[in-house]
Parts: structure tokens; sequence; C-alpha cells
């Protein structure tokens, strides 16, 4: 495989051609190289993706309850979150007089940079990644967990006792669930023998049997719990329990205005593309292409690039999906769910891909293609579910219809 | 303490459930959405007062040419917001109304007034659009000079202008008095 230049040689080749003034030591090349890089990302997909999010969340949400969702700011209301964004952007910042001042400034900065961090090793093609950390999932993991910290900081700040409850339970949320998202991610990493996210990747194939979540029984159990878990960890409903508007008011968020509302805001939907790349980079074969394609290295990137964009924003599209199904789990339910069966059953399936290693080394082919059946067997029956419940619709429609067209009198 | 099997049980329970609520979301999100932008992007040729039933507690109308000015519907009103004014004229052989005021903005809808109406002449419309821009541009005179009242006729209503006025009037009664009528 012909390597696309990585950024060290590419920093290497631009000082030595004499683009980049000689004389200053190497490594302050590669850093201001990773600042820029890390800013195109930041301000060129990050920022962006999760502005974008809004606008989907808010149309498919409107298509759920039968509504249409924004339609007004440019073609299907697509620069709503532009609008959206300048509008908080131009709102006073208010801090209250009780509140914790400089937490308070600080706390939507740690949130923001929890969850930025992470885009350092998350990876966007085979030669596309910040840093190809050799610790990535765990660097990952850790990273996000800053969020609570920001949370807890700015539940605490507000002098409020909404904005406290609201940091308490993120605090008892967040870590709990930290337990089985990390227990769902040991068995791929015995399974790829690395850290590493394109490492993880790499052991992987593009055609479905060869990703990791048909590899064994115990890594299609994972899969669920890990989303499961980061959905939670991402404060999304059914496990908006931080936010709770109905009881809460907002959480942690309700003292907040303007700018640095924005900021919590673009976490948690900035936060779901995270968790789709990673449920993509350790279960769906990542950025995996079937083709070669050694000649044509920008083809090959932008390809890979579209491969894993599509698998980790299906996972955003699922999250949203979840959102306006379920609702909002109680407190209780929340940490049972979590130690009575997450847990466990994550133990279980860390502890079943170790011995399922020591008894198949080289993994079972039958397995595989049981599990990949019973997973198309579960997307049919679940399709024809779905055409169930609208052929029961229109039946309905026949005594009574929610269409005001539908009753409208002809004129006259 | 829970069983094993009830454990097995609420794991099977939870995926069912959801995959179930997601299917009827999944249904909805692919039909059509029921919303009717109003007001600036209907259909063609379609108001929204069209869609409103028959019976629809809009603004206030009075059909003069069957009114009978018996006053039913000024006494009826709990907020007097309607006042008629009819005088016996003998020269022009019955009640005379010189006046038949209402002021929309008193008016609380609650269409007491067109209960008592014996010809159905006082009736709510469809029409809903009722903002302007002063108190006394809200109060609708339906008496332009002055008129003579209807007197119902014995053996029916044979003028072909007032007959469906009248028509539309009985039916308006008679779904109050049997919604559920044809």
């Amino acid at each position: 495989m012909t390597e696309f230049p990585s950024m060290e040689s590419l920093v290497h080749g631009l000082v030595e051609s004499g683009v980049a003034p000689a004389g200053i030591p190497m490594w302050m090349h590669q850093l201001l190289a990773m600042l820029i890089f890390g800013g195109i990302v930041v301000f060129g997909f990050v920022l962006p993706i999760a502005g974008i999010t809004t606008w989907v969340e808010r149309r498919v949400m409107g298509r759920i309850q039968s509504r249409i969702g924004p339609n007004r700011v440019g073609p299907l209301g697509f620069l709503q979150w532009l609008a959206d964004g300048v509008k908080n952007m131009l709102k006073e910042d208010i801090v209250p007089t009780a509140a914790d001042g400089p937490l308070f400034r600080a706390a939507p900065y740690v949130v923001i940079t929890g969850f930025v961090a992470s885009f350092a090793a998350i990876p966007f093609a085979g030669n596309l990644i910040i840093a190809d950390l050799n610790v990535g999932i765990l660097y990952i993991t850790a990273v996000t967990a800053l969020v609570v910290v920001g949370i807890l900081m700015a539940g605490w700040a507000s002098n409020n006792k909404w904005s406290l409850l609201g940091g308490i339970r993120s605090a008892a949320q967040i870590v709990s669930y930290e337990i089985p998202a990390g227990l769902s991610i040991f068995p791929v990493v015995l399974l790829a023998g690395t850290l590493s996210m394109q490492g993880i990747i790499r052991a992987q194939g593009a055609a479905p049997w060869t990703w990791y979540l048909f590899d064994n029984p115990f890594t299609f159990i994972a899969f669920f719990v890990l989303f499961v878990s980061s959905l939670a960890e991402g404060n999304r409903t059914p496990f908006d329990l931080p936010e709770a508007e109905s009881e809460l008011v907002a959480g942690f968020a309700t003292e907040y205005s303007g700018m640095r509302n924005l900021l919590f805001f673009m976490a948690e939907w900035g936060n779901l593309y995270v968790i789709g790349a990673i449920a993509t980079t350790l279960f769906l074969g990542g950025w995996q292409i079937p083709w070669a394609l050694d000649d044509h290295p920008v083809l090959r990137n932008a390809l890979q690039f579209g491969v894993f964009f599509t698998k980790s924003y299906a996972f955003v599209v699922l999250a949203i999906w979840l959102r306006w199904t379920l609702p909002r789990i109680r407190v209780d339910q929340m940490m049972e769910m979590c130690w009575k069966y997450l847990v466990p059953i994550a133990l279980v399936n860390f502890l079943g891909t170790a011995t399922w290693m020591v008894l198949f080394p080289q993994g079972l082919a039958p397995v595989r293609w049981l599990l990949l059946l019973a997973a198309v067997v579960a997307i049919a029956a679940f399709v024809r579910r779905v055409a169930f419940h609208i052929r029961y619709a229109r039946l309905e429609r026949r005594h009574l219809s929610f269409n005001p067209l539908a009753t409208a009198r002809s004129p006259g | 303490m829970m069983g094993f099997g009830t454990y097995l049980r609420n794991i099977k329970d939870a995926v069912a459930t959801i995959a179930d609520g997601m299917a009827v979301t999944a249904s909805h999100m692919i039909r059509k959405p029921v919303t009717l932008e109003y007001p600036d992007r209907l259909p063609d040729g379609v108001r929204v007062q069209d869609t409103l039933p028959f019976r629809y507690r809009g603004m206030l109308e009075v059909d003069l040419e069957i009114c009978t000015a018996c006053l039913a519907c000024e006494r009826a009103c709990p907020i007097d917001c309607i006042v008629i004014e009819a005088e016996k004229d003998k020269a022009a052989g019955g009640l005379v109304m010189t006046r038949f005021d209402i002021d929309m903005a008193k008016c609380m809808y609650c269409g007491l007034c067109s209960e008592p109406c014996p010809t159905g002449s006082i009736h709510h419309t469809p029409e809903f659009e009722g903002a302007d821009y002063s108190l006394e541009s809200l109060v609708r005179r339906f008496v332009k000079a002055p008129t003579l009242a209807y007197k119902p006729k014995k053996a029916g209503e044979d003028d072909p202008v007032i007959k469906p006025i009248l028509d539309r009037g009985m039916r308006y009664l008679a779904e109050f008095a049997d919604p559920d009528a044809k």
C-alpha cells in the first residue's frame, strides 16, 4: 500500500523544501501543523456537524410527530442552525449575582473541551486522523469523562437547586455508565490486540461478516451495551435526567444564556457523532472499503471518509429516532438498568470473549454467518412491523383523519 | 429477590417494546405530515376557514333577511354585546330595525345568542381572522338602512332569495339540537 504522506512527513517535506522557515526546532513545526490541522477539523467539521445535527434532529422529530419542522431558513430550513447560532451569540450573557463567577464562566469551556478533544483520536479515513495514538480508545473515554467535570461545575456554580440536582444526576449517571461502556470496549481491544483506533479498524474488513459486531455472540451483545451506555453518557433521551425539562427546568444549563448555553448544546449534539464514530470504529469496520485503490490515495481517502461518515451519522439519526420514541426513565430505573443489567452483561461479554479467543483463536466462520443472518432477520422483522403500523393507520383513516384537508368543505 | 427467568424476561421485554415503539415512530416518519402552513403556504385554493366545522364558533354573523327582530339574542347575551333597536311601523307593515350592532371586542363566543334564535339568523361563522387596529372597528353594524323584520310564513318560505338563507339557518339550529344528524 503506498503510504499517503502522513502529517509528520508532510511537515518534514515542507521544512526541507524551504516553504517553512528553517532554524526553528522541528517539534515547533510539528506543533504548529497539529494546531492548524486541529483548527481545520474543529471549525470545518466538528462545529458544523454539531450545528447541522440540530437541524436534522428537528426535521426528524417533526416528521415523527407528523409535523414538518423548520423549513423557512434556506432550502428545507437547512440554514436554521446558522440562524440559531447567530441568535445565541447575540444574546446577553448573564451571570447570576449569587453564582460563583469564575467557575460559572469556565464550565461550558470544560464541557466543550472534553468533547472537542476526543476528535484528536477519532479517525476520518485511512490516512486522515489528527493523532493515531497507540492508546486511542482509552484516550477518548478519558477525555469524554471531562464533560462530567464541566457539568458538575456548571451545576454547582449556578447556585441554583435545579442546576445542582442536574449536575449531581449527571455525575452519578456518567460515572455509572462509564463502567459498562468501558467493559464493552474491552472485548474489541482483546480481539484487535491494540488500543489504537486505526489499529482496531485495520483488524476488521469491509465486508459485514468481518466486522467485530459479528465476530462472536459476546461482541454482538457488547455493541448494544456500548451504544446504550454511550447514550447515557451523552445525556441523551431516554437518559436526559440531568436536563429533565419537566422537573429541573434545564438542569445544569438552567442559569446559562447566550453563547455559553450554546456551547453546552453544541457538546451534546456533537457528542452524538462521537458516539457513532466510536461504535463504528469498534464494531462496524470503520472506514474499511472493499477496494485497495493503491494508486489513488486521494480517491481512497475520500471513499473511506464517506463510508466512515455514513456509518457514524446513521448512529446520530438512530439516537434522534430513539429520543423521540422513548420517554425519559426515572433516576432509580436509570441506576437499576446500569448496575443490574448493563454491568453484569458487559462483564459476561468481556469474560466470554476472552474464553472464546482461547477456544477458537481463528474465530468461527459459521457463527459469524449465523449472527449476520440473525441481524438481517431482525431488520426484516422490523420492516414488516413498520409496514404493519402503516397499514393499521390506513384502516383507521376511514373513520378518523387527522389531516385537516380531508375535512375541508368544497367551496360553494 | 428477582429470579433469573424474570431477569431474562425483563431484557426481552425491553428489547421488544423498544423495537415496537421505534416501528411506530418509523411509520410516522415516512408518512405525510398533516401540518397546514397557515397563513402563507396553504395549498392553492384552500382557506383554513373551509376546513373548520359548520358550527365552528368564529365571528358572529347576522342574516338580516331572516331576522325577526324578536330580541331573543339580545336578552340571551350574558355580556350585552348585542344591541338591537326595532320599532313598530304601521306603514311598513311590521317591525322596522334601525340598529343591530354586535361588539365583537366584548363577545366571548359562547354561542348563547344563536341558541334561542327562531330562524338561525344570528350564527357563528368559521371566520376567525378578526384582528383590527381599533376597538370601534370591532363593532359590527348590520343595519345599514332601516330594514323590515322578517315574518315567518305559515305555508313555508317560497321566495327564491330568502329560502336558501332560511334553510341554512334551520340547519344551523337542527345541528345544534342533534350534532350527529346528517
